[in-house]
């Protein structure tokens, strides 16, 4: 590589430059001035993750670009991911500004490795060879079990942080092992090199796809590689929680679509059956399993791992119609599951996050204004037309029965209508339980604002949104497929 | 590589490894053979100022260990990295050395971090 | 023949050692069971002329790594015994996924048989470098130096996570200032009084 080479690649990484020098710096002012800088590092890092995204947007390239001497490619579809990732990001730093500010537990190492989190799913979005995907991967997986970790005092966190490391471990160590296969069998871990040898499978190389799958599967909460998610998003703070919910998702479902799309395209008989065992097992268990839950984390755990498996039967499709569904999907599913998490914040129970279903008992009657917000993210995420997470769960459903994929969608017709039954289930403890003598407070903060920022951007106004984002999700495949 | 090339290339490593051992063994084969030994129950039980022991040989460690060990793995890892680094730099590759210091300069921001937390204060 | 017996010695003696670290009742027998299956690993990395990572092997893996798991093993004062009950209830489904994997690593030695595996040439990048840490050198700061730097952050993050985890802040201890210590001049220690006597200081 050539200096030359060099400029024009740092040219296109210019979002993931913004994040790594805010990381360097903010180290540097947070070791001089200490716990006295969390509130300006908080906001830095808020604006921050606004600019790079934004950055991502603005300076898309027309056709893909391969940087870094093709371990990067940069496309459209990319950029779009990397905007969504990054304004999550920013909503759940700004939620855990607020939580910790409140439990007077503020540490300026928050914002940092949020940001070094999302600079890790920066790179997993644009990787193109299998060396960065996986450094892209720890990068983001290791800030993850230190997030979980958080309130180190607090059992539940260290053991929600012990259990996502320790899983996780296994599972970087079944991506590597794929990786390995792969490599054997293709001779190159560049994802085009590999796109050629994948024409012809062997068994090698088969063996290679199916435990890449695994690890990635296990990254994104898919059945059966979900075990971890319902523990961890309990025991980890609750803006933490939100953060897991919200922008890793994007990250390892753009690098699967990558993977499926890209490099095993030639294979796509042999994924697809493993796709669809993923998304019809994530589907059927986010749905059933969440129908017992009486802890709200909980429920929005089996709830992500039932969104998953929607996003996958989308990605089953195998075709570019496939691949913006799940785009779609993804990016009208955070708003009301942040949405979702900023109102657990916002009401408190004891100075405390609520946290079980049992604490919204007879919101109906005394706070409204939450329990309508309440209402409208629920209806999202149970793909209630018109809002928005019916539209999702329309092109979901649209790109896979378009591949004829029927069983699949049957199966998820029937998880979709079993999901709905739980989110309804707290929408009746929302409204119709007789109030119970529950000290619930509402707060006026940050949460508060993003819970209707969240709610709002469950209305398709916003038919215009969602035709833009359609409009955008389409030019971002088509321009990177 | 040429088979016996290899053998002879790490012979001297070989060579100290089977002395290595052999000295081993031999410490402990003389203790056993020469030593005069003869247990029994109270002989062999742990011995704690005459009365019976309260509890194992083991305890808890206090984690700051861990925290010098696991600092001392990142340090060692960056070493790692530097070993290659040399032999580009005698070839006066001016980029992988500037690639280098860029590493350099990450981790020494950690360092500071760490030097400032107190990290490397014992009390 | 040579290599032969050298491949098959220590591959002999690393997969029972990978067992003596699963089997040993007492965890610091592990740790040290784990510690040879490394040096065995480093011999057949050495076998495949892959020198440079036999030697990190060592360095890191024998001398960082298995010296933390010493720590940790200790620091845990995990009842090991009760530990170990649910060790056989466990066993089937342990047992199962073994043999899954053993069937797999079974699949595709036979494709490599097949000649289906890529044949990578180990002659071509052993002429352009006389050492493999001289080949890795050669790529690794230059082609690759998006993901070394990326391996710089993750160093940089596990150090920080490291601290913000464990680093407690102890109250009520005294340290040693030597900023202070030099500053201190006499008049903040020293001071005359002019005692009265038989009154004494009061």
């Amino acid at each position: 590589m050539t200096s030359e080479d060099l400029l024009f690649s740092l040219s296109w990484v210019q979002p993931e430059l913004l994040l790594a020098g805010f990381v360097l710096l903010g180290t540097l002012v947070g070791a001089l001035f200490g716990a006295r800088s969390t509130r300006l590092l908080n906001v830095v890092a808020t604006a921050a993750l606004f600019a790079a995204g934004v950055m991502a947007l603005m300076h898309r390239p027309e056709a893909p670009q391969d940087i870094f001497a093709g371990a990067m490619s940069i496309d459209a579809f990319g950029a779009f991911a990397k905007a969504v990732i990054a304004f999550a990001a920013a909503a759940t730093l700004l939620l855990g500004a607020e939580h910790f500010h409140r439990l007077q537990d503020q540490q300026f190492e928050f914002p940092l490795i949020t940001v070094t989190a999302v600079l890790g799913m920066f790179v997993m979005v644009s990787a193109n060879d299998l060396i960065a995907l996986y450094v892209g991967v720890e990068l983001q997986s290791l800030a993850a079990y230190v997030l979980a970790a958080w309130r180190r005092d607090d059992a539940r966190s260290s053991e929600a942080g012990l259990k996502y490391f320790v899983l996780g471990a296994l599972s970087s160590g079944l991506l590597l092992f794929g990786c390995s296969y792969v490599y054997g069998f293709s001779g190159s871990v560049q994802f085009d090199t590999i796109a050629a040898a994948a024409v012809e499978p062997g068994v090698g190389l088969m063996f290679g796809l199916v435990m890449v799958l695994a690890g990635l599967a296990f990254k994104m909460g898919a059945a059966p590689f979900h075990m971890w998610t319902p523990d961890v998003y309990e025991g980890a703070p609750t803006p933490v929680a939100a953060l897991f919910a919200a922008a890793p998702k994007v990250a390892a479902v753009v690098l699967m679509a990558r993977m499926l799309y890209e490099p095993f395209a030639g294979m796509e008989h042999e994924w697809r059956q493993v796709i669809a065992v993923l998304a019809g097992a994530s589907m059927l268990v986010g749905a059933f399993a969440g129908l017992v839950q009486t802890n709200l984390k909980r429920l929005m755990a089996y709830s992500s791992i039932a969104n998953m498996g929607f996003v996958l039967m989308a990605l089953a499709a195998g075709s570019p119609e496939g691949a913006q569904a799940a785009l779609i999907y993804i990016a009208v599913y955070l708003p009301a599951t942040i949405g979702v998490f900023a109102v657990m914040m916002a009401l408190r129970h004891q100075g405390q996050a609520i946290e079980t279903i049992g604490d919204l008992a007879g919101i109906g009657q005394r706070h409204v204004g939450f329990a309508a917000l309440l209402t409208i993210l629920f209806f999202s995420l149970a793909g209630i037309p018109p809002l928005a997470g019916f539209w999702g769960k329309f092109e979901a459903f649209r790109a896979s029965l378009g591949a004829g994929l029927v069983p699949l969608a049957v199966v998820g017709a029937i998880a979709a209508v079993v999901a709905a039954g739980y989110y309804l289930r707290v929408l009746a403890t929302v409204w119709f339980s007789p109030s119970a003598p529950s000290d619930v407070r509402p707060s006026s903060g940050v949460s508060a604002v993003l819970a209707v920022v969240g709610a709002a951007l469950c209305f398709p106004l916003l038919l215009v949104f969602m035709a833009g984002l359609e409009h955008a999700a389409d030019a971002a495949v088509r321009a990177s497929f | 590589m040429e088979l016996s090339g290899l053998w002879l290339e790490y012979l001297p490593v070989l060579i100290l490894l089977a002395l290595a051992a052999a000295i081993g063994a031999g410490f402990m084969a003389a203790a056993w053979v020469l030593a005069p030994k003869d247990p029994n129950k109270e002989k062999i039980s742990a011995y704690e100022c005459g009365f019976n022991a309260f509890d194992d040989a083991r305890m808890k460690f206090d984690v700051r260990f861990y925290l010098v060990s696991i600092l001392f793995i990142i340090f060692d890892l960056e070493v790692a990295f530097l070993f290659p680094w040399i032999f580009e730099v005698n070839e006066g590759n001016i980029f992988a050395f500037w690639s280098m210091m860029v590493f350099l300069g990450v981790l020494t921001i950690g360092f500071v971090y760490e030097w400032r937390k107190g990290a490397l204060e014992w009390e | 023949m040579l290599a032969g017996m050298a491949f098959y010695t220590l591959a002999a003696v690393a997969v029972v050692a990978a067992l003596g670290v699963v089997s040993s009742r007492n965890p610091v027998h592990s740790v040290l069971f784990l510690i040879l299956t490394f040096f065995t690993a480093a011999g057949l990395f050495v076998l495949i002329g892959a020198e440079f990572l036999a030697m990190l092997l060592v360095v890191v893996y024998v001398g960082a790594v298995a010296v933390l798991f010493l720590f940790v093993v200790m620091m845990l004062d995990v009842d090991f015994v009760e530990l170990r009950q649910g060790f056989l209830n466990y066993l089937p489904l342990g047992a199962l996924i073994a043999l899954v994997l053993l069937g797999q690593i079974g699949l595709v030695a036979s494709a490599v048989l097949q000649n289906q595996a890529v044949q990578l040439n180990p002659d071509a990048t052993a002429q352009l470098a006389a050492t493999n840490a001289e080949a890795v050198g050669s790529v690794l700061y230059t082609r690759y130096v998006l993901v070394f730097q990326l391996s710089g952050l993750v160093l940089f993050v596990a150090m920080i996570g490291a601290i913000v985890l464990t680093l407690r802040s102890r109250v009520g201890v005294k340290k040693q200032s030597v900023s202070r210590q030099v500053g201190r001049r006499r008049q903040d220690a020293v001071g005359l009084k002019d005692v009265r006597p038989g009154q004494g200081l009061g």
